[in-house]
């Protein structure tokens, strides 16, 4: 019944997935869907198994059992860049740029895919290339880096720039990248208050404006409360809860996972 | 009434843009464009003065071709070391594939020179996928050791396949014509070598200032979230070499022209070692830094050379005995003292002159 009821809606749907490591069981039995436009969060404890469930989805890890649906196709078996062409798209825990280039260019590599590929084209720098290349970085200038608040970054190399900004550099290749879902992978962590207000509004109007679907992990209680339409709770590789905020935050498991059982 | 130093600014500082299309010159600054120009009009000087009969000779002449062709080996060798991330102690040995395919087209089937040229450089390009391939599994020290492997593979070819490459003595080679001009004297191979190296040098810009180069950047920083943001980086890595053999392939061919002869001894494991320094010298991932790495290491031993010569006439001729020695050392020691106070290379000497005098006398008003 349950299955069957993910196999109807949903942008993204998780049945049953299994991922170990040798002897490692890291998840197990992770059934979750994600549907179109929300705001989905996935908490738990330290080594819950939360950035694995993520790295199954843009198909980095490989999960040994179990299916993973994006829009009705399977993405199991897939290489992360074909998962990337599908529409996934993510931001990293450790910020995972390109250090020895500029703002600008870690944003026009999240357009990678959608460039054309030409090698004369591009020895020769045929017209017909650099006006898609100019057409891409208008767009990028025009709908990402204004909205993220980076112009002033544009021609900065990324590895001397501080930790917050770095974030939503992250965030705005994974942007660029058009996805259908925008997976975020702590993405407030060492952030100060104002930063993480900033990133909250950001997260919002992504979700508002491009009606993006997004799946984010994030330890920050307050503001997934906050932010997200859905919570979903990991404890030890498996699914111990999930709702709305409210409903988890009352659930005895999500409790006890994370303050410990009450001494009778 | 403008001041001097006000008029300096608008000549040299101002960097307004107006457009993405003009964002994404190659020479986004004034003093950029300024110094290419001038950079254009001296060589066009020095050529002008040489057909006159004054200035340079054919000595000089010789000394520049062979600094054009390490340019454009040195500027293959930096798209894939300093691009891309990969390591080759092996790019002499595509110049030597490129060289003997050139000599033997021209010498067996009578193909015009230039085109064995560009048949140099393809033949090498293939020749660099393949050696490439293992560059997917392997990384960092161990692909420099399967590219060392090469480098010895196609030595011990070229020597022992004596029906065809004529083994250690080599192959000879007619003067090379270009569009049925003779490129006998050094001076007109000198020019013909200073446009195909412009040439080249602006493709190679071209390809890192395009979503190739970008590419080729993001694998070399991070190839995990390369893969992620949708790179292939197996294709990427194998154009890399391609692209890197390309070039060795035809600056092979271009030196095999110069000397009228293809000899394995001027491929060497050695040779290799030397381009790969002058990218080092010059600065990874940063094709102006290539230039001045090329100049120095090519020119450094020419004038040491010179000055032991001139010494020994001064002074006692017995004297190039002694400092023969020390100029191998005074070389090394500048390289060494070269990568201690200036590990980005001698491009970061230029970044640093071309800001001082960009914004010179005004400092504050810079961008």
């Amino acid at each position: 019944m349950a299955i069957e009821h993910l196999k109807k809606n949903g942008l993204l749907k998780i049945m049953g997935i299994r991922l170990s490591f040798g002897g490692l069981q890291v998840l197990n039995n992770i059934n979750l869907s994600v549907r179109q436009g929300e705001i989905l969060c996935i908490i738990g404890p330290n080594g819950a198994g939360k950035t694995s469930l993520l790295n199954c989805i843009n198909a980095h890890y490989r999960p040994q059992e179990g299916d993973i649906l994006f829009e009705g196709k399977s993405i199991i078996g897939l290489k992360p860049h074909q998962a990337a062409a599908l529409g996934i798209a993510r931001t990293f825990q450790k910020v995972e740029l390109f250090q020895g280039m500029t703002v600008l260019d870690n944003i026009k590599l999240g357009r990678h895919m959608m460039m054309k590929f030409s090698l004369t084209g591009s020895f020769f720098r045929f017209p017909g290339l650099v006006r898609d290349e100019i057409s891409h970085r208008a767009a990028i200038e025009e709908e990402i880096i204004d909205f993220m608040g980076l112009s002033g970054f544009r021609y900065s190399p990324v590895g001397v720039l501080p930790l917050g900004i770095r974030k939503r550099v992250d965030m705005a290749r994974a942007l660029a990248m058009k996805p259908r879902i925008l997976l975020l992978d702590e993405i407030m962590s060492g952030m100060a208050v104002e930063e993480k207000e900033d990133m909250a509004s950001y997260i919002l109007d992504v979700q508002r404006d491009m009606g993006m679907t997004v799946v984010w992990i994030e330890h920050d209680l307050a503001a997934v409360m906050d932010l997200s339409d859905r919570v979903c709770v990991l404890n030890f590789g498996t699914k111990i809860a999930e709702g709305s905020p409210d409903e988890v935050r009352e659930h005895p498991k999500v409790i006890e996972a994370y303050l410990g059982r009450q001494r009778k | 009434m403008k001041s001097v130093s006000e008029t300096y600014n608008d000549l040299f500082s101002s960097n307004a843009v107006f457009g993405y299309r003009q964002d994404e010159r190659i020479f986004r600054t004034r003093f950029k464009r300024f110094c290419f120009a001038a950079f254009m009009v001296l060589a066009g000087l020095m050529v002008a003065g040489s057909l006159a009969g004054i200035g340079a000779n054919e000595y000089h002449y010789f000394i520049m071709n062979l600094i054009l062709i390490n340019l454009i080996a040195a500027v293959g060798l930096n798209l894939l070391v300093g691009f891309a991330g990969l390591l080759s102690l092996g790019h002499a040995a595509f110049m030597c594939a490129g060289a003997y395919t050139s000599a033997l087209l021209i010498t067996r089937f009578g193909i015009p020179f230039a085109v064995s040229v560009a048949a140099a450089g393809l033949s090498a390009a293939a020749l660099g996928i393949i050696v490439g391939t293992p560059s997917l599994r392997i990384k960092g020290f161990y692909l420099m050791v399967a590219t060392l492997a090469f480098q010895f593979v196609i030595d011990y070819v070229i020597i022992h396949w004596e029906g065809v490459t004529k083994g250690t003595r080599g192959l000879e080679l007619p003067t090379p014509f270009f569009l049925g001009i003779s490129l006998e004297k050094n001076l007109s191979y000198f020019i013909f070598l200073f446009c195909l190296t412009l040439l080249l040098i602006w493709g190679a810009k071209n390809i890192t200032r395009s979503k190739i180069g970008r590419a080729f950047i993001a694998i070399r920083d991070n190839d995990v979230s390369a893969e992620i943001i949708g790179i292939s980086i197996f294709r990427y890595k194998l154009l890399s070499f391609g692209l890197a053999s390309f070039y060795a392939g035809v600056a092979g061919a271009l030196f095999a022209g110069l000397l009228r002869t293809a000899i394995p001894g001027d491929y060497s494991f050695l040779h290799s070692i030397i381009i790969l320094a002058m990218v080092l010298v010059g600065g990874l991932g940063r094709l102006v830094g290539t230039v001045f790495g090329v100049i120095f290491i090519t020119l450094v031993p020419v004038l040491l050379d010179q000055s032991v010569s001139f010494l020994a006439q001064v002074y006692d001729p017995n004297i190039t005995i002694i400092l023969g020695p020390v100029k191998d050392l005074v070389f090394g020691g500048l390289i060494i003292l070269f990568i201690i106070f200036e590990p980005e290379g001698l491009v970061g000497v230029w970044i640093r002159i071309r800001d001082y005098f960009r914004i010179w006398p005004l400092p504050y008003v810079s961008e």
